[in-house]
């Protein structure tokens, strides 16, 4: 099994409203693997996703337990650097997103909130970042129009284009084609498959059947716990738990 | 570093300036009571409520003061209320987009005429207009000055009212429709009823800018301080509390006792407002809170 | 037999229709009523000054104490007092604002802000006059200034300010917010970027309707700046003013023989002012509206 790139620890998180999300989850996320996290609504597949680049901080949490490590260095330590670690790990979101401004300055937003002002740096790290979402050709003439004058589906490739210019390490997924038409899914599904070998990917899927195509690696997530984990081969062809075994063949949803 | 001290330095900037204006209005407060509270040890409190305004001669009785600014604003909601209330209906559940369009941004027009121009109109147009349709001896008047103070507050009462008016559910309106209801019953026997909070609150804020204006009713009330004595007084000259602020203040002299009851009235003047306001603040949050949770529910 | 529409009131004239009908004229005559004299006012106004608008009303010293010539420090004075306020008000009120809507919880300290905020905006006009004369006139030593009276309309524009720059960032998605983080802003830089400039729009409509309620006040500049023989327009801050409220409310009831031509002329000139402004935020509010990027 290759080596992980973030070990998660017995991680519990408790919101103000009472509402325990994550109950002693222990999991890893593989090094270059496309890591899937599945299961019925209400899990805590979306709060593990924002505890790993600390967007939880925005959000009501009354306690927070565990430990995540990547790198050695538990993320959920006070001292982190939260603004540098959000860059190295690139969250999409369900939604596409795109931010008000031009398709080059969705882009350039991240590099010049890091400090970047050479433009011929950013011209190149934008044009590298949008061939690799697979959206440059069609947007290469018209960088400067506004990022809403594009379809659903090219908006969710320019957010993708728009955490790969930051170079990161960790690419984090939630539901990212819920809202997109499945040739354009397809297409994302088939960037994720390249993508792996440059990054790590961890990906909530917003089906079964993309989560048994996509996952290397999957985890199933039942109200706030994790029932199992192993291969994608074998969680959906062969689980060892009942739940799992339940949910993959659509006893409940 | 450099970028955390920056981003400390000014979210820290921001936080003291968003606390300013607690510091503000303590300000206005402590300055209030500190110029005008020796009103109160300089005058006995039995002569500040006397009938007799009458500064040159040491007379500081308040009454006609304020009965001067009660009749004015009394009277401006009389004509205020229908005619705001009035035109809150027609806009917000009768009249179509077209007329809408020119009629809200009339009144937003009213809204920003400076008084002082209003307080003109009055002297040129209004007031010779009252002294020869009634044969008044002037036509400076309690009424000349309700009717400008109307025109003032309409727009508020206009505004609250039909955001009242707008927040009431759909579904009341749908259910008494569905019951073979007209229009018209609809809305005076659904809609105004299940706004009449917001509508109170409208008229509430009406009488709080109303009590609260000064050039327009100092310049066409006559400024005689006299008191309430019948139907008379609405067509006598009067003085309002803020007319007689304004008139005076100019010169008296710093420190004397004219002075501090000058700004003892103010301090009146500040209560009256503050309860009016911030008790409409309260009601207008509680229903935006009420028809949020109806939306949900 | 009775149609559906019927009252049972024993009256057939009287139905549900013909009471709609009725009722419905009621309404629009009462909102004739409100705005007639509206219309009526800014034509009576516009008929009767245009007249006295010339280029030397405009720009010449006022001759023959104030009957004769042109109205120009009154309207460099109400310019001044204009920009003064601004300078104070704008970065005050934006930062709370700002504050209000980004940086604040719902905590007790917030609602007693908020409980502030309310209170500024009701108290009356003549008593900020009273207030700016006790504190920059007479505390501070200012005197009658351009100076306490631009400090004294200030708190006065504070609250309006206030409110629409907090509603104006509010009405931006929050899910811009979440998005310029997670790219590894930090909340100002997120806020400067992708917040404000959305925002900005109806923060400058709210400054420009604040900053047009403090151009048409007389009473709070009565004792704190304004006056009315000035040999020569304001040098300096310390220095008092003319302003066109203030002047018309003295032409208008304290000089003799004073031509009616000038005073219908300096209201107009007022008017065009203040609705000038109002103009301006109405095109800026739907012009906006018709850009919007979400």
């Amino acid at each position: 099994m290759p080596d992980p790139k973030i070990s998660i620890r017995d991680l519990y998180i408790r919101y103000s409203d009472g509402r325990v999300v994550l109950d002693g989850v222990t999991y890893d996320i593989l090094r270059n693997q496309i890591n899937v996290a599945f299961g019925p609504a209400g899990g805590g597949k979306s709060s593990f996703v924002r505890v790993l680049n600390r967007l939880i901080d925005l959000a009501d949490v009354a306690e927070i337990r565990g430990q995540v490590l990547m790198d050695g260095r538990d993320l959920l330590a006070p001292d982190i650097d939260v603004i540098e670690l959000r860059r190295k790990m690139g969250v999409v979101f369900s939604r596409p997103i795109p931010l008000p401004l031009t398709i080059y300055g969705n882009l350039s937003f991240g590099l010049e909130v890091a400090g970047m002002r050479d433009k011929s740096v950013m011209d190149e790290r934008v044009e590298k970042a949008l061939r690799e979402a697979v959206l440059w050709d069609e947007v290469k003439d018209r960088l400067n129009d506004p990022a809403s004058s594009l379809s659903g589906g090219q908006q969710q490739r320019l957010c993708i284009a728009r955490v790969l210019v930051l170079e990161p390490e960790v690419i984090l997924l939630d539901e990212p084609t819920s809202a997109l038409d499945p040739v354009t899914t397809a297409k994302i599904e088939e960037f994720l498959d390249k993508a792996k070998e440059q990054y790590t990917i961890f990906l909530v899927p917003h089906n079964q059947q993309q989560a048994s195509r996509m996952a290397d690696y999957a985890g199933f997530f039942l109200q706030g716990k994790l029932v199992e984990y192993g291969t994608g081969e074998q969680m959906f062809l062969n689980p060892h738990e009942q739940q799992t075994r339940d949910y993959v063949t659509g006893r409940f949803g | 570093m450099n970028k955390k001290f920056q981003e400390n330095l000014i979210s820290n900037a921001i936080r003291i300036a968003g606390s300013s204006s607690i510091i503000f209005i303590l300000l206005i407060f402590l300055f209030l009571l500190r110029e005008g509270l020796p009103a109160l040890t300089e005058v006995a409190p039995k002569d500040l409520f006397n009938t007799r305004w009458y500064p040159i001669e040491g007379l500081f009785g308040l009454l006609p003061l304020l009965s001067g600014s009660l009749i004015v604003t009394v009277f401006s909601i009389l004509i205020a209320l229908p005619l705001g209330v009035g035109t809150a209906i027609y806009i917000g559940e009768i009249a179509p987009r077209r007329v809408n369009e020119i009629l809200k941004p009339t009144i937003e027009i009213l809204a920003g005429i400076p008084s002082v121009v209003l307080g003109f109109i009055g002297i040129l147009v209004l007031s010779p207009f009252m002294r020869e349709t009634f044969n008044l001896p002037t036509g400076l008047t309690a009424f000349t000055g309700a009717f400008l103070l109307a025109l003032i507050s309409i727009p508020t009462i206009v505004s609250i009212a039909e955001d009242a008016l707008y927040a009431v559910p759909k579904t009341y309106r749908d259910a008494a429709y569905a019951l073979g209801a007209s229009q018209w019953q609809v809305i005076w026997g659904v809609v105004v009823p299940a706004a009449r909070t917001g509508i109170l609150t409208a008229v509430m804020l009406g009488v709080g800018r109303s009590l609260g204006e000064t050039m327009a009713v100092m310049m066409v009330t006559g400024n005689a301080p006299t008191m309430f004595s019948g139907l008379n007084s609405f067509i006598s000259p009067i003085r309002t509390m803020t007319a007689t602020i304004a008139s005076e203040m100019g010169e008296v002299a710093s420190g004397s006792t004219h002075y501090h009851v000058l700004f003892f009235i103010g301090i009146l003047l500040f209560i009256f407002s503050l309860i009016i306001n911030v008790s409409s603040a309260n009601s207008i949050k509680k229903r935006t809170a009420k028809s949020r949770a109806q939306v949900v529910s | 037999m009775k149609a559906a529409n019927d009252l049972d009131w024993g009256n057939p004239t009287l139905n549900k229709k013909t009471i709609q009908a009725l009722g419905f004229t009621l309404l629009r005559l009462i909102s004739l009523l409100t705005v007639l004299p509206i219309l009526g006012i800014v034509v009576y106004i516009a008929v009767k000054g245009g007249s006295s608008i010339s280029w030397e009303f405009l720009t010449a010293m006022p001759r023959d104490g104030m009957r004769a010539g042109g109205i120009l420090p009154a309207i460099v004075g109400t310019f001044y007092l204009m920009l003064g306020t601004a300078a104070f008000s704008i970065p005050l009120g934006l930062a709370a604002g700002i504050y209000l809507s980004e940086y604040s919880n719902d905590n007790s300290w917030t609602r007693l802000l908020r409980i502030a905020i309310i209170s500024l905006a009701g108290v009356p006009s003549v008593v900020y006059g009273l207030f700016g004369l006790g504190l920059f006139v007479l505390f501070f030593k200012f005197g009658i200034s351009i100076l306490s009276a631009s400090l004294t309309l200030s708190i006065m524009t504070l609250p309006v300010i206030i409110s629409t720059t907090e509603e104006a960032m509010r009405s931006v998605p929050y899910q811009f917010r979440i998005v310029g983080v997670s790219l590894g802003g930090t909340q100002w830089q997120t806020i400067r970027k992708l917040i404000l400039p959305q925002a900005l729009p109806g923060i400058i409509t709210g400054i420009i309707l604040g900053l047009e309620r403090a151009v048409g006040e007389t009473a709070p500049i009565l004792f704190t700046g304004a006056t009315f023989f000035l040999p020569r327009l304001p040098s300096s801050p310390m220095d008092a003013t003319m302003a066109l409220p203030y002047h018309i409310f003295v032409i208008s009831t304290q000089v003799p023989g004073m031509p009616i031509q000038i005073q219908y002329g300096t209201v107009l000139v007022l008017m065009v002012f203040v609705l000038g402004m109002n103009l301006a935020a109405s095109l800026i509010r739907s012009r906006a509206r018709a850009r919007r990027q979400w």
